[in-house]
Parts: C-alpha cells; sequence; structure tokens
C-alpha cells in the first residue's frame, strides 16, 4: 500500500492514522481521484480496529481530502484549494512545532534561520 | 431486551471463602473488540468461564445475547481457554474434522488456510507440535468459527511476535460487525491497536472502562503507560 503507518504513545490511534493518509495524499503517493483501499484493508494492513481506521477516514471526509462516491467507495478528492490549504496547514503546524522545540532549547527565531540558511549547499 | 452480547448484572463469584468476582456490572455491545485487562490473579480468566458456561455464578446474572450460558449459547461462543484441551494423539487435520463436526458455525477452508500461513503442519501429531504451535492451533480453531462472541484468554502469549502480528491481522479481518471479541491479556502493547475498548480488572472489579482513544485522548497516554500508572506495585 501507498501507506507508511506511526503510531506513537500518545495522541489518539485515529488522529494518527488520519495524519498518515493526509500525509501520503499530499506528497502525491495517493493522487488526486486514485480509489482508496476498504476500510477493512485499511485496518489491516495498518494492524488497527476497523472501526478507528473507519474514523480516521470519516475526519479526512470532513476536512475534504476524501470523498465517498456511493457504493463505489471512497476517493482522494480533485479539489486542489482544498489540497493547497491543507498541505499548507501541515507545513504551518510543523513550523510552529519546530519553533517550539527550539524555544525550549532557548534558540530564538533569529539564529533558527541562520542555522538553516548555513546548511545550505550542504545537503 | 438490551442488544449487549455479553452483560452481567451484580455478578459475584466466589470459590469457598474466596471471592473472585464482586458485583461486576459490565454490558459489552456487538461490533467490537474488547480487551479485558489486569494483573495475575485479578479474575478476568473466572470471568472468561462464566461467560463461556464453564462455571456459574455464585450469585447475579451474566447473559450472552440475553441468554445464561447453556449449550444453546455454546452455539454461537468460541472460547479459546487458557490452557490446551486437544489430545495429543490427534492430528490438527483432525482437530479441524472434530471442529467441524461440533460446531454449524464452523469453516473448514478458512481453518486451512491459517494453517497453512502459520506453517501448521495438518498431519503432524499435536504431541510432537512446540507449545506455540499447539496455539497458533487452537487460536485457527475458535477464529474459524462464525460466532456472535469470541472468547480469548490469553490468546498470543506463548507465539513468536511475526506470528502474533499475522493472528492480530486474522482477528481483524475475521470478526463480523455482529459479533463481539473479548481478549484478556497482559501484552497491551501488542494489541491495543487492535482494540475498540478496554476493561481494566482489579480484585473482582472493573476499575477502569473506555475506548482506546478516549483514553488515549483524556490522559495523553497509551493504554499500556496507563496501565502500568494504575497498576503500579
Amino acid at each position: 500500500m501507498e501507506f507508511v503507518w506511526h503510531i506513537d504513545g500518545t495522541a489518539p490511534l485515529y488522529i494518527q492514522l488520519a495524519d498518515d493518509i493526509r500525509l501520503a495524499i499530499i506528497q502525491g503517493r495517493l493522487m488526486p481521484g486514485a480509489r482508496i483501499a476498504s476500510v477493512r484493508d485499511l485496518a489491516f494492513d495498518a494492524k488497527v480496529n476497523p472501526n478507528t481506521m473507519q474514523r480516521a477516514l470519516t475526519e479526512l471526509e470532513r476536512e475534504g481530502l476524501i470523498e465517498t462516491h456511493g457504493t463505489a467507495g471512497r476517493f482522494v478528492a480533485v479539489n486542489e484549494e482544498v489540497l493547497k490549504s491543507i498541505k499548507d496547514r501541515v507545513i504551518d503546524d510543523l513550523v510552529s512545532d519546530f519553533i517550539k522545540r527550539m524555544e525550549a532549547l532557548d534558540c530564538d527565531r533569529e539564529e533558527a534561520v541562520r542555522r538553516i540558511n548555513e546548511r545550505k549547499g550542504e545537503e | 431486551m438490551s442488544d449487549a452480547v455479553l452483560e452481567t448484572r451484580g455478578l459475584y463469584k466466589a470459590y469457598g471463602p474466596r471471592t473472585v468476582i464482586s458485583d461486576m456490572n459490565i454490558s459489552l455491545p456487538a461490533g467490537k473488540i474488547i480487551g479485558l485487562l489486569g494483573p495475575n490473579g485479578c479474575g478476568k480468566t473466572t470471568l472468561i468461564k462464566l461467560a463461556a458456561g464453564i462455571l456459574t455464578p455464585t450469585d447475579g446474572e451474566i447473559l450472552v445475547c440475553g441468554r445464561q450460558p447453556d449449550e444453546v449459547t455454546r452455539s454461537f461462543v468460541s472460547y479459546l481457554p487458557e490452557r490446551t484441551y486437544l489430545s495429543g494423539r490427534m492430528t490438527a487435520r483432525s482437530a479441524v474434522d472434530y471442529f467441524s463436526d461440533f460446531y454449524a458455525d464452523f469453516d473448514s477452508s478458512r481453518a486451512h488456510s491459517m494453517m497453512a500461513h502459520l506453517g501448521v503442519d495438518p498431519d503432524a501429531k499435536l504431541k510432537t507440535l512446540s507449545k506455540g504451535t499447539k496455539e497458533k492451533l487452537q487460536l485457527i480453531l475458535v477464529m474459524s468459527r462464525a460466532a456472535r462472541l469470541y472468547l480469548l484468554d490469553e490468546p498470543i502469549g506463548g507465539v513468536d511476535p511475526a506470528a502474533r502480528e499475522y493472528i492480530l491481522r486474522t482477528i481483524i479481518s475475521n470478526y463480523a460487525e455482529n459479533s463481539t471479541v473479548l481478549i484478556s491479556t497482559h501484552l497491551i502493547s501488542d494489541i491495543e491497536t487492535v482494540l475498540d475498548d478496554f476493561l481494566f480488572m482489579r480484585s473482582g472489579g472493573i476499575v477502569m472502562q473506555s475506548s482506546v482513544d478516549g483514553a488515549r485522548e483524556k490522559y495523553g497516554k497509551s493504554i499500556d503507560e496507563l496501565f502500568r500508572e494504575v497498576y503500579r506495585c
């Protein structure tokens, strides 16, 4: 499958599963319009309870990232604006998390940016 | 009538002067995988045996789909005991035939397919199999039924991690929407992602009952960590 499942000890499972599916979509591992596997197959793949997986998908439907087409199943939404705004949100969340961690180490934003820029050309 | 698959009302069980289950009131709905968690000797196995109809309550009631455990409930309750009950002279194949004769809801082809996946030789005598392989076979037999209630008493303790994963996936993909799986175990970290709900038992009572995600949301901890905290020695 297109997914990489990361489940750890803190957040509710359905939120972590939704994060993993969302990432697969915004990274393009799962393209707009692509069909999404059944709840049971996804649950089997992630080794989680099907009801928990169902809840993760419902969350993504609520965000507009996934659409249900009657009995045909679930598909990745084709709406590019939704995709872009969700990708922006994920990036913003990562940046906020990064800033928090740096502040916890008494590293202010200027220093953080300086260190990021110093890395240019290294990779 | 309630829709509970397993229900207890003021359930009480004592062996002579020793109380094992004390005033237990639970109601387990259909379509869920539920973990029965607690330290050794807290009454998990006794509760499962009461539901299986192997023990009778000292007081109060236990109901399976609204019925006191009897021959009728045994036809839709699939019970995996803590210890093996299959004769060592049997082969895995004859155990499958035996189950198939005994239970109308048993699916032989499902059992044989799981045996092939888990490398259980159908023609080996059971007494020649390792403890882990015997445990795999018993779980295969129990999960090859289309039951309303599965009672699994420590189902994964003796098997290696790879087989454990397969078995947990088997439980996920085999249970139907109208059936409930009750799993007693102390291997919480292995099993918690598979569960809908869990019950923490202590000295014959329930000390916590919640959905896995409800508890993670409330306490910001895994059920495994929560367990270590609740039962800290």
